[in-house]
């Protein structure tokens, strides 16, 4: 457990260093910025005409969405640059001749990673997520629904991306893993829409093309499911967005998403311990 | 033959196969305790994989490796390796320090045991003014030897070192003579991998020889006496009756103008030839053993560069 630790702690210090880390948090806060201006705008238009505080209301959850869906592709981005290489440059560099020659698993060496990761991960989505709420509640006085699940859900994204580029980084270069784990996250994110597309067109075959997707990438569909957590009925109702309550992905997606996470780092555990130095 | 309790390294027909290639052939090693054993070889000898396999990090396709008693890929027996890579690269984000106590902690060293062995090992470098410097701005020699005080800082039992004087200048190199040795005199096990065969032949107490992934030569470098030795001779007045005297110990006798050489089988005849011909009335102003250097030897065993 010891090596456990000290890795996640060296692990969370070089994430920490990582000059992508501090540029998503410069371009997290630039977008709040933006996002706070345009709430103003919106709150200062509609006082200025009459408009039911209901509709009002899901107007404004509507776009609090849309800070939050750019805080969840922000980190999930954030997330799979700052680690392609953790694994996969420390391999090819060398690096890692010096820490698995030491009195520590291999398991530990991967998990330990992956736990400071999963620290830096969380404290980047705490903060942006919890900045967009708040300008968006101190500036229009609109609070997501279940604000907590959909922290969680979209935490969970994030590490399932990490679980894919350390599994990855086992077989992989950098530059690869950078490929792939990309490749994926846009895989699934065509898959989210082309469920979105299906409810819209009716098409058999594209919800079946899009659940396909889903199923070989599931981290989409956690942002969906968030979306559904967080937002309103009626502003879930738009049918044409990445927050519609077109194709809302079940208890059981959640869950497969997790198995998914547990399977992909249980493969990466495994092939980093049975592969050659 | 030394008993297995004795050994720090024992390896049994080794081999590891990448792919076609066959990387180690059939390694069998007997590496005693507390010695410095030099471990020599062209390159694609198969001697980073040799190493790489001791250490855990690579596979045996098949055969047998125990370090310190135990499998070579047992995590706890770690505790008592210490390694320096051929390459010593780390996070060069740490400062010197930052390094040590890091390494210190994975070998489950106490905060009190690295409050004491990481000042201690930095000066043993001679790193002390750089300690609170990032690796970064290391030269190559800076950073062997913040890896070679990494390599030591848990006073290993069993240290291995790949090129341990890479970089370094002839101060650096004599800096890791002296610190091999005091680790000898500590009872510490040094196996050291070296192009640098001068370096070898004054630190090494034994070298084995390997070629194409299997051991060709032992050589125990104290031994004296083993085999041949050539010897000349500076001296005046040596007559035919003289050299015809020196075939009871010696052969391939040659005279010329005031030098005379011979191959003697052992090195303790050359007493009784130095009695032999001073009683003879021969007047001898030097006499030199030419052994055979470990360069030699090693282009002997080896054979002539394959421009690997």
């Amino acid at each position: 457990m010891n090596g456990v630790l000290t890795m996640a702690g060296i692990t969370l210090r070089e994430a920490a260093r990582r000059r992508i880390l501090w540029t998503a948090l410069a371009a997290g806060t630039v977008l709040l910025i933006v996002f706070a201006v345009a709430l103003k705008l919106q709150v200062m238009e509609f006082a200025s005409r009459p408009m039911s505080p209901f509709l009002r209301y899901q107007v404004e959850n509507g776009m609090l969405m849309v800070g939050l869906y750019t805080c969840d592709l922000l980190a999930v981005v954030m997330t799979i640059l700052t680690s392609i290489d953790t694994l996969a440059g420390e391999i090819s560099s060398g690096t890692i001749h010096a820490i698995a020659t030491k009195p520590v698993a291999r398991w530990e060496i991967l998990t330990g990673k992956f736990l400071g990761f999963t620290c830096m991960v969380a404290a980047f989505v705490g903060i942006t997520f919890a900045g967009t709420v708040a300008v968006a509640y101190f500036t229009t006085g609109v609070f997501p629904e279940h604000v907590l699940r959909g922290f969680a859900l979209i935490v969970l994204e994030c590490e399932l991306m990490l679980a894919m580029t350390f599994a990855l980084g086992t077989w992989f270069s950098t530059l690869t893993v950078g490929v792939l784990a990309l490749g994926l996250q846009g895989l699934a994110f065509m898959g989210g829409w082309l469920e979105q597309v299906s409810g819209f067109s009716q098409s058999v075959h594209i919800v079946t093309l899009g659940v396909a997707s889903s199923v070989i990438i599931p981290s989409e569909s956690l942002w969906r499911r968030a979306a559904f957590e967080m937002q309103t009925p009626l502003a879930g109702s738009l049918s044409f967005s990445p927050f519609a309550n077109v194709s809302i992905p079940s208890g059981a997606a959640v869950g497969y998403a997790f198995a998914y996470l547990c399977v992909t780092l249980a493969v990466a555990i495994w092939h980093f311990r049975e592969r050659d130095l | 033959m030394i008993a297995t309790s004795e050994l720090a390294i024992e390896t049994e027909s080794l081999r590891k196969v990448f792919g076609s290639q066959v990387a180690v052939r059939d390694l069998s090693l007997r590496v005693p305790r507390g010695e410095i054993f030099g471990f020599l070889g062209p390159n694609g000898a198969g001697k980073s994989t040799s190493i790489k396999m001791l250490l855990g990090l690579v596979r045996p396709t098949s055969g047998k490796a125990l370090v310190l008693g135990q499998p070579a890929n047992d995590v706890e027996t770690r505790r008592a390796i210490g390694f320096l890579p051929e390459d010593f690269r780390f996070y060069d984000w740490l400062t010197a320090e930052e390094l040590l106590r890091f390494h210190g902690h994975m070998c489950g060293m106490s905060g009190s045991r690295l409050h004491e062995r990481v000042p201690a090992v930095l000066d043993l470098v001679g790193m002390t003014p750089h300690a609170g410097r990032r690796v970064r701005g290391f030269s190559k020699g800076m950073l062997q030897r913040i890896g070679l005080a990494q390599a030591l800082v848990h006073e290993p039992d069993l240290i291995f070192l790949d090129e341990p004087t890479s970089g370094l200048d002839p101060m650096g190199r004599r800096m890791v003579r002296d610190i091999l040795r005091g680790e000898r005199d500590r009872g510490a096990t040094v196996f050291l991998n070296s192009h640098l065969l001068s370096e070898i032949e004054v630190t090494c107490d034994r070298v084995v020889f390997i070629k194409e992934g299997s051991v060709v030569a032992t050589r125990d470098l104290h031994a004296q006496g083993d085999g041949d030795v050539r010897v000349s001779v500076e001296a005046h007045g040596v007559t035919e009756a003289m050299v015809a005297g020196l075939a009871q110990w010696a052969s391939d006798v040659i005279r010329a103008e005031g030098t005379l050489s011979f191959t003697v089988r052992a090195h303790d005849a050359l007493p009784k030839i130095v009695r032999y011909l001073a009683a003879a009335g021969a007047e001898m102003y030097r006499v030199t053993p030419e052994r055979t250097s470990l360069e030699d030897l090693f282009v002997e065993l080896v054979g002539e560069d394959r421009g690997l």
